[in-house]
């Protein structure tokens, strides 16, 4: 292998390293200013986070995100594959709601290829997406309160997100990357079955997010840890871009579900839980009171959810049957045609979001009328809600660098793409 | 009184000195081994989890295949440490607390050594702790580690002052810094412990309670904190600093350090049974007596002393499953604005009463 010479790197990039700085000198007896490097391997960063911060004692002076250690190049991949093919990758961007961003991808595209899929497809996109938010949320919560030292809560809370992975394995086939939706519907249809343990789930819920509550809600510690930690003004969540619990803690009353309603959430009664306080405490009160809202969205899916067809039957752009691939020659002449050349959508772009767990998950598309998409744009909420970090921990201690954190919640997949 | 026994046992003094000194030693090994899978035991309930279950009856024997593999570790020392102190640092932890059994009275028979000022010598060897967790934190040459022992130095020293604060309440009440005669002094039913007012007459006794009271969760408050127990785990917060002043250790050196906090919850835990719940004396009175067979009365002392010991252990590990950590400032305000006042009121209305 060639050894790199200084010429082989980017001026910008040595530039940037000597600027930076990073030396610590002891010439004034009260320059006691350290340069403490957080992560990318760090039990409180959720993933491979680096955060290089600037501490006088404990103090926090400055803070950079360095970000890019999980990326994966997907926006460059997506170039090269198929509608179809990017589908299992996105399982991997936000990984604690592979269903969510399943819904939110082909979403896009349908809406690149101007497609409608089935009521029922719609509406069981619609149950896994609110399944995938209590999970995420609930995974959320209790990594806020293990960075804050509350260690039992993090395992009650998996305990009740393992049951919606176990409610996944029965719908989706898997528990994890779902990979559950297809352009024009869904892979496989909900059993009545499915829609019973997800009520019983459903019921015993409630009783059990109490019990977290309760733990948590009157700890004076824990309160007093949150309170007041990482404000910021609406103005500002505006001014970043901040998206999901950080806008609706910062008491802006957004949400995709209701501003830009897609599926059939105009049709479900809920509430957008706002506070004004801006604080850590207000986005963990956000996400509890989203947790309830979920369960009452997907009461009301259970309950509206007709029978019917699952997957579109549009043939040029929807994979057909399996049953009917092997016995039908022109199913299986579409079949070859989609999987190898790909669905084909009119030239154009398109953008397309959805209320992810975390916020604004949003697909750019340009398609120049071929197989795969000429660019694709992931407009992710943890990268956008990433870059408040900075404003959020300076002036703050080394200790709420981490609840901070865990209220942003980010999930470096997303981030990093 | 053992020493003595030993004494004449062996016809030395010097071995009978090294067996007493042993005693301990064999006592913490124990006690570790059991507060480890007690630990677990605990946080695995607590957690809705079963804890170990595959290694012996519910797992009772994990702990002692966890000694095992970590004797077998590579005992790493990073390249740009200060050797001396890295391998130094937690000899003198443990140390620190080992020493400290020294002058628990674990019952009328068995006290390693009978100091007149056996509360000042437990403070006193305490205090090395916190040197030894300084070196480990400026030795290992790592910021987290630095950070860590910081904190430690600076919690632990703080949360002495409203130690002491109840403690001199104690000597003010009973007049002695032995903890042995402190024992003595509650013998009886725990109507004599001083949480309960101890052996003082007349109304005294009742005037004294709440002030014990709040003296007994006081010293409790601060001997947690003084341990390094959650809530007050800052130093080793591992979702801050990663594992705090230990962050570079491993193998053996590693195992020292859990040892040491073990060792140092029993010794706090002691320290607040030996003062306020009768130390070695049982609630009840002794079968021993009831049968005459006196020989009897120290072991069964020996097990009420373990027991209360062990009660507050749990107590501690209860604590530090359910509640979240402190942050720094925070922990100061509650040891130099709640504490250390409450302390001081408290030690100045129990002199009040006592001069009365």
């Amino acid at each position: 292998m060639k050894k790199l010479v200084k010429e082989d790197i980017h001026p910008k990039i040595i530039q940037r390293l000597l600027s930076s700085e990073t030396e610590i000198s002891f010439d004034d007896a009260l320059e006691n200013e350290m340069v403490l490097n957080m992560g990318p391997q760090h039990p409180a960063t959720h993933g491979v986070l680096r955060l290089v911060l600037r501490l006088d004692g404990e103090t926090v002076v400055a803070c950079v995100p360095e970000l890019g250690y999980l990326h994966r190049g997907y926006e460059k991949m997506a170039e090269n594959m198929t509608y179809y093919e990017f589908i299992p990758h996105t399982d991997r961007l936000d990984y604690l709601s592979p269903p969510a961003n399943n819904v939110a991808f082909v979403l896009a595209c349908e809406k690149l290829a101007g497609l409608e899929a089935p009521v029922r497809a719609n509406y069981i996109r619609m149950l896994v997406a609110e399944l995938t938010r209590m999970g995420s949320h609930l995974v959320a919560i209790g990594a806020l309160a293990m960075d804050v030292g509350a260690l039992t809560v993090f395992l009650w809370t998996l305990r009740e997100r393992e049951k919606i992975l176990d409610l996944f394995d029965i719908i989706c086939g898997a528990r994890f990357t779902t990979s559950y939706t297809r352009i024009g519907g869904v892979a496989f249809d909900v059993t009545d079955e499915a829609l019973k343990l997800t009520k019983n789930f459903i019921d015993q819920f409630e009783e059990k997010i109490d019990e977290i509550e309760k733990l948590l809600n009157s700890n004076k510690i824990f309160i007093s840890r949150l309170e007041g930690v990482g404000v910021v003004s609406a103005e500002d969540a505006i001014n970043l871009g901040l998206t999901g619990p950080l806008l609706r803690g910062s008491g802006v009353e957004h949400d995709l579900r209701r501003a830009t309603p897609y599926l059939f959430y105009n049709e479900m009664d809920f509430n957008v839980p706002t506070y004004k306080e801006g604080d850590c405490l207000a986005r963990y009160f956000v996400r509890c009171d989203e947790l309830r809202e979920s369960a009452k969205i997907i009461l009301q899916v259970m309950d509206k959810m007709p029978k019917g067809e699952i997957i579109l039957n549009s043939p040029k752009k929807v994979l057909p049957k399996k049953t009917e691939i092997y016995s039908k020659m022109e199913e299986l002449i579409h079949d070859f045609m989609i999987v190898n050349y790909g669905i084909n959508p009119p030239a154009g772009e398109i953008y397309s979001a959805v209320e992810n767990p975390k916020g604004e998950l949003g697909f750019y598309i340009v398609s120049k009328g071929e197989g795969h998409p000429w660019r694709l744009k992931i407009r992710s909420p943890s990268f956008v809600n990433l870059q408040s970090l900075p404003k959020l921990v300076v002036g703050h201690m080394l200790s709420d660098v981490v609840a901070i954190i865990g209220s942003i919640d980010p999930i470096m997949g997303e981030a990093d793409k | 009184m053992i020493f003595e026994f030993f004494a004449d046992l062996l016809g030395s003094q010097i071995l009978s000195a090294i067996i007493i000194a042993a005693l301990p030693l064999v006592f913490i090994i124990l006690y570790v081994l059991l507060a480890n899978w007690l630990e677990r035991k605990v946080s695995a309930h607590m957690q809705d989890r079963l804890g170990p279950m595959r290694v012996g009856w519910h797992g009772w024997l994990q702990p002692i295949a966890d000694m095992i593999k970590i004797l077998q570790k590579e005992d790493i020392v990073a390249k740009d440490a200060d050797r001396k102190l890295f391998s130094a640092a937690p000899v003198l932890v443990f140390v620190g607390c080992y020493a400290a059994f020294a002058a628990i009275p674990f019952s009328s028979a068995f006290v390693g050594a009978d100091l007149e000022l056996g509360l000042l010598y437990i403070l006193a060897v305490s205090s090395i702790v916190v040197a030894g967790i300084l070196m480990a934190g400026w030795a290992s040459n790592n910021k987290y580690a630095l950070i860590g022992a910081v904190r430690s130095a600076a919690q632990i020293i703080s949360y002495e002052i409203p130690t002491v604060f109840i403690i001199l309440c104690i000597i003010i009440v009973s007049g002695t810094l032995n903890l042995t005669t402190l024992s003595e002094q509650q013998s009886g039913t725990f109507l004599n412990w001083y949480i309960l007012g101890g052996d003082v007459e007349g109304w005294k006794k009742f005037a004294l309670i709440p002030f014990m009271f709040i003296g007994f969760i006081v010293m409790y408050i601060s001997s947690v904190a003084e341990s390094n127990r959650t809530p007050f785990d800052l130093p080793e917060a591992e979702s801050e600093l990663v594992a705090g002043y230990h962050t570079e250790y491993s193998g053996m050196k590693f195992a020292m350090y859990l040892f040491a906090e073990y060792a140092n919850m029993f010794v706090v835990s002691a320290l607040v049974v030996a003062m306020f719940l009768g130390g070695y004396q049982s609630p009840f009175g002794y079968v021993g007596d009831l049968i005459n067979v006196p020989w009897l009365i120290p072991i069964e002392q020996f097990f009420w002393f373990t027991v209360k010991g062990l009660f507050f252990v749990f107590v501690q590990m209860w604590l530090r499953w359910t509640l979240p950590r402190l942050r720094v400032d925070q922990l100061m305000a509650l040891c130099w604005k709640y504490l250390i006042p409450i302390a001081f009121v408290n030690l100045l209305i129990i002199s009040f009463l006592m001069i009365l």
